[in-house]
């Protein structure tokens, strides 16, 4: 018979020579100076989540402007800016590093390690990553940019947009470009070395497998934009002309080199998504998740296609037929690993005991809508459709079913699913499953009549339009959603802070998890794990119950969660 | 709080309603459901076509997809009495997993077929009809496609610029915002920027194309029907964009001549009278 002993198998102890014990940091500036991943991830995690609320705010204000036609609530200039900053800032400033601050926590501790591979590089992330936003925000106090996300030249050229707004923006794209590429070269390095004894490449948790892949892509795409905000730069002060087309350089240029970062970077946010995505489902259908293999072959595939679609951006730039009907194949083959995941995801679902919890809730809800978002895809990169819906309301709706019901849903299920983890506490079920009633309800209003304004002829970037083009109603339905969404996700907000102090106490495995984060103590000391197990299947958490209930004899009631005792009735 | 099959019922029942309305679009709904067309152009009209052949697929995939995610959550959801229940332990199963690979990848060859297709009419020019205005200046195509068949037709250089859109006709007049066209005839555009990217899109008159300073762009329309057909530039341009808008009033061909010769007789009126107020101005004689 075998014994906790043997399944525990200890790796040997490093022999580490101390030469003095110095007390550990404590108190508020001990936060400066760590190098700890798991509080380096709550770095990245609670800043992220801050320049969220603040996307969030500069969304609403759009939308408050966009809820009645010929409004004034805005002038050009504020609604251009806020419109530049509300995507710069959901993109590089949330959803990047929200992923990588859940990659930073919970990496180490899936595949057993003690810290990433090299924290001092860690903490230079992430402080990177802050300058860069502090960078870009400190525009408000001269001039924010107002040229969009894309900057597209030559609207971005120093002849149509003279104050500094572009450069900070430039800045902000070089200081979390080289942040992401660093920590990416980190979890690359991380996985690659430092997984448990026994964790085979087979074994390693599909949200590790999502980080590794996602830390190719950046590595292989962010050089791109930092090579072309460099020449955007050189361009607007030192006299260069790579995009001025009065002296022989090309706009079209620009578009190239920023798209071939900019579609990889959708998929640099999803990807993680769909990690988390695949570690909640199989703990709250209490099963396997079906289809490991091709759930990492069709991520591999996913990242490798996101290479070779960026002109399905360019369709209506003049381009001859044949390179739109390559970009229009590549972009809707993609549609194929990707549907491959969606049905190993409710296959996963299908025959389960599914434990309704609010991380089971949102997972359910990215799958539902980020599903939509896939089809929109998909009409999309059918060139001559794009045609008459690139630029309008149609995009708009594609993309945030893609960002919000995809990677803010399964970001939102991380928080739900970890929390407890992190913090030692649970955070409350009841308030978290209204949290998504409302952002359920809020996301479809505001995001699915955008399909029909975009078809209807309201082009993206406007910051008013006349009434006679009758598009007050669906515009108001919108607005209106996007407070219910709002307010879904200050119910989280509230969530979150009141039960850093009086959540139900979770204990070290509240879901009864398959991957070894739950095998340590909730939140887990510095040094992570005493011992580490030796791993010998991709769900080790379950081999562990599974002896401790052969030694023991007591049964470990796979579809009981140990935390339901703790928490307090009426919460 | 469990996931109540009230809640169950009354999601089923919003999918429902939101498939049927796909499906069974009335003709009113039909506005909200597809793009614009209705210009008597071909390249809208195969457009609209086009997009609901997609919009049928989608519709079956969509459908099914939330079909089986809702069953799966209402059906297999932990009951109270399922104290033990253990789940299924599947893992995987090989011929599934083939099964629905090859079946994504069949939908998308379909969507790629009918696609290809619709691309024709969508992309080349039409002939332009019995009535149609007669040729003025040289006829282009969109970058490879070709040209228009006949000699009929008409090009207008299109000139975008911050915020404002100059037509310029073959015979020398010219027009702001407002294109005249004369009904039956295959317009050519010939687009380009003096200062930032444009894009000119007329949602009943077909897709829009860019207006990139350093390159010539080109589309067309062939309006069948006389009226105004209301656009506007579909690429961030500064702060005048939303302000940017652009009409093209279709007309009969004669009143179309007429209107073009006026125009530019008005035009040459208008030089003529600036030109001798410059030099009654002038302090040099």
């Amino acid at each position: 018979m075998a014994t906790v002993e043997t399944a525990l198998q200890t790796r040997p102890r490093p022999q580490i020579v101390a030469h003095e014990a110095r007390p550990e940091p404590s108190g508020w500036t001990s936060w400066f100076t760590t190098v700890d991943h798991k509080r380096i991830g709550i770095l990245y995690m609670a800043t992220a989540f801050v320049f969220f609320l603040v996307g969030g705010v500069e969304a609403l204000l759009m939308r408050t402007q966009l809820g009645t036609p010929e409004n004034s609530f805005l002038d050009p200039a504020t609604y251009n800016s806020l419109m530049t900053m509300h995507g710069t800032t959901m993109i590089f400033l949330f959803v990047v590093p929200m992923m990588a601050g859940f990659a930073n926590y919970f990496v180490p501790l899936q595949i057993g390690a003690r810290d990433m591979a090299f924290p001092r590089l860690n903490a230079l992330s992430y402080w990177l990553f802050l300058m860069g936003g502090v960078v870009f925000y400190a525009s408000l106090f001269y001039s924010p940019p107002e040229a969009g996300w894309t900057m597209y030249t030559p609207l971005s050229s120093s002849a149509y947009s003279s104050g500094g707004g572009v450069d900070a923006w430039i800045f902000l794209i070089h200081l979390t470009g080289i942040s992401s590429i660093l920590g990416a070269l980190n979890f690359y390095v991380t996985i690659a070395n430092m997984r448990a004894p026994g964790m085979g490449w087979s074994r390693l948790p599909l949200f590790c497998w999502t980080i590794l892949t996602f830390a190719i892509l950046i590595v292989l795409a962010l050089p791109t934009i930092a090579a072309a905000v460099t020449l955007l730069l050189t361009d607007r002060h030192f006299g260069t002309h790579f995009f001025d087309p009065t002296e022989g350089g090309s706009p079209l240029l620009w578009q190239h080199l920023f798209w071939f970062f900019g579609h990889p970077e959708v998929y640099i946010m999803i990807l993680p998504a769909f990690g988390i995505i695949s570690e909640v489902l199989p703990v709250f259908a209490r099963k396997p998740i079906f289809g490991y293999k091709a759930i990492v072959v069709a991520t591999v595939s996913i990242a490798f296609l996101s290479l070779l679609v960026w002109a399905h951006h360019m369709f209506t730039t003049p381009i001859s037929t044949v390179v739109l009907s390559f970009f229009f194949l590549s972009s809707v083959v993609i549609a194929v690993p990707t549907g491959v995941k969606v049905f190993n995801w409710i296959a996963t679902l299908w025959r389960g005991t599914i434990v309704m919890k609010t991380p089971l809730y949102f997972a359910a809800g990215f799958i539902a809508f980020f599903t939509l978002g896939g089809i929109s895809g998909v009409i999309l990169a059918i060139f001559p459709l794009d045609w008459q819906l690139h630029d309008t309301y149609f995009v708009i709706a594609h993309f945030h079913y893609v960002l919000v019901a995809g990677a803010v849903n399964a970001i939102l299920a991380g928080i739900y699913y970890w929390f407890p983890k992190i913090t030692g506490r649970m955070l409350n079920d009841t308030l978290g499953k209204i949290s998504f009633w409302f952002t359920f309800v809020g996301f479809n209003a505001t995001f699915l009549v955008q399909h029909s304004l975009g078809m209807d002829g309201m082009v993206r970037r406007i910051y008013e339009y006349e009434s006679s083009t009758g598009w007050g109603d669906l515009n108001l339905i919108s607005t209106i959603g996007s407070y219910i969404l709002g307010v879904g996700v200050l119910i989280t907000v509230v969530n979150i802070v009141r039960s850093l102090k009086r959540g139900a106490v979770a204990g070290p495995d509240p879901w009864k998890g398959n991957t070894l984060e739950w095998f340590t103590e909730s939140p887990p000391p510095p040094n992570n794990f005493d011992v580490v197990p030796y791993v010998r299947s991709v769900e080790p958490m379950k081999d562990i119950r599974r002896q401790v209930e052969r030694d023991t004899g007591s049964p470990q009631r796979e579809t009981e969660l140990t935390y339901e005792e703790a928490e307090p009735v009426g919460a | 709080m469990p996931f109540t099959s009230r809640r169950g019922l009354l999601a089923v029942a919003l999918l429902a309603v939101a498939a049927a309305s796909l499906l069974f679009a009335p003709a009113a709904l039909a506005d909200y459901l597809t793009p614009e067309s209705g210009g008597g152009s071909r390249n809208a009209e195969d457009i609209d076509t086009l997009f609901k052949w997609v919009l049928y697929v989608a519709a079956v995939v969509f459908v099914g997809v939330e079909g089986t995610l809702l069953y799966s959550i209402l059906r297999f959801r932990k009951r109270k009495r399922q104290r033990d229940a253990v789940a299924a332990q599947i893992r995987g199963n090989t011929s599934l997993e083939i099964g629905w690979t090859v079946g994504a990848a069949l939908v998308l060859v379909v969507i790629t077929v009918v696609t290809f297709i619709k691309l024709p009419g969508i992309k080349n020019p039409e002939r332009t009809g019995p009535g149609g205005a007669t040729a003025g200046g040289p006829l282009f195509a969109t970058i490879d496609q070709p040209n228009p068949p006949g000699d009929k037709g008409l090009t207008i250089d299109v000139n975008s610029q911050q915020y404002l859109w100059r037509y310029a006709y073959p015979n020398g007049a010219y027009a702001y915002t407002t294109m005249i066209v004369p009904t039956h005839t295959t317009v050519i555009l010939n687009l380009f920027s003096q200062d930032v990217i444009h894009s000119w899109w007329i949602p009943k008159l077909g897709g829009k194309m860019d207006a990139t300073p350093g390159y010539r762009n080109k589309t067309w329309f062939k309006v069948t029907k006389e009226g105004t057909y209301r656009g506007r530039c579909a690429e961030l341009c500064g702060r005048g964009h939303a302000e940017m808008l652009a009409y093209v009033k279709a007309v009969s061909p004669t009143e179309y001549r007429e209107w073009v010769g006026r125009q530019k007789r008005l035009i040459e009126q208008a030089n003529r009278e600036a030109a001798q107020q410059r030099r009654t101005l002038s302090p040099i004689q």
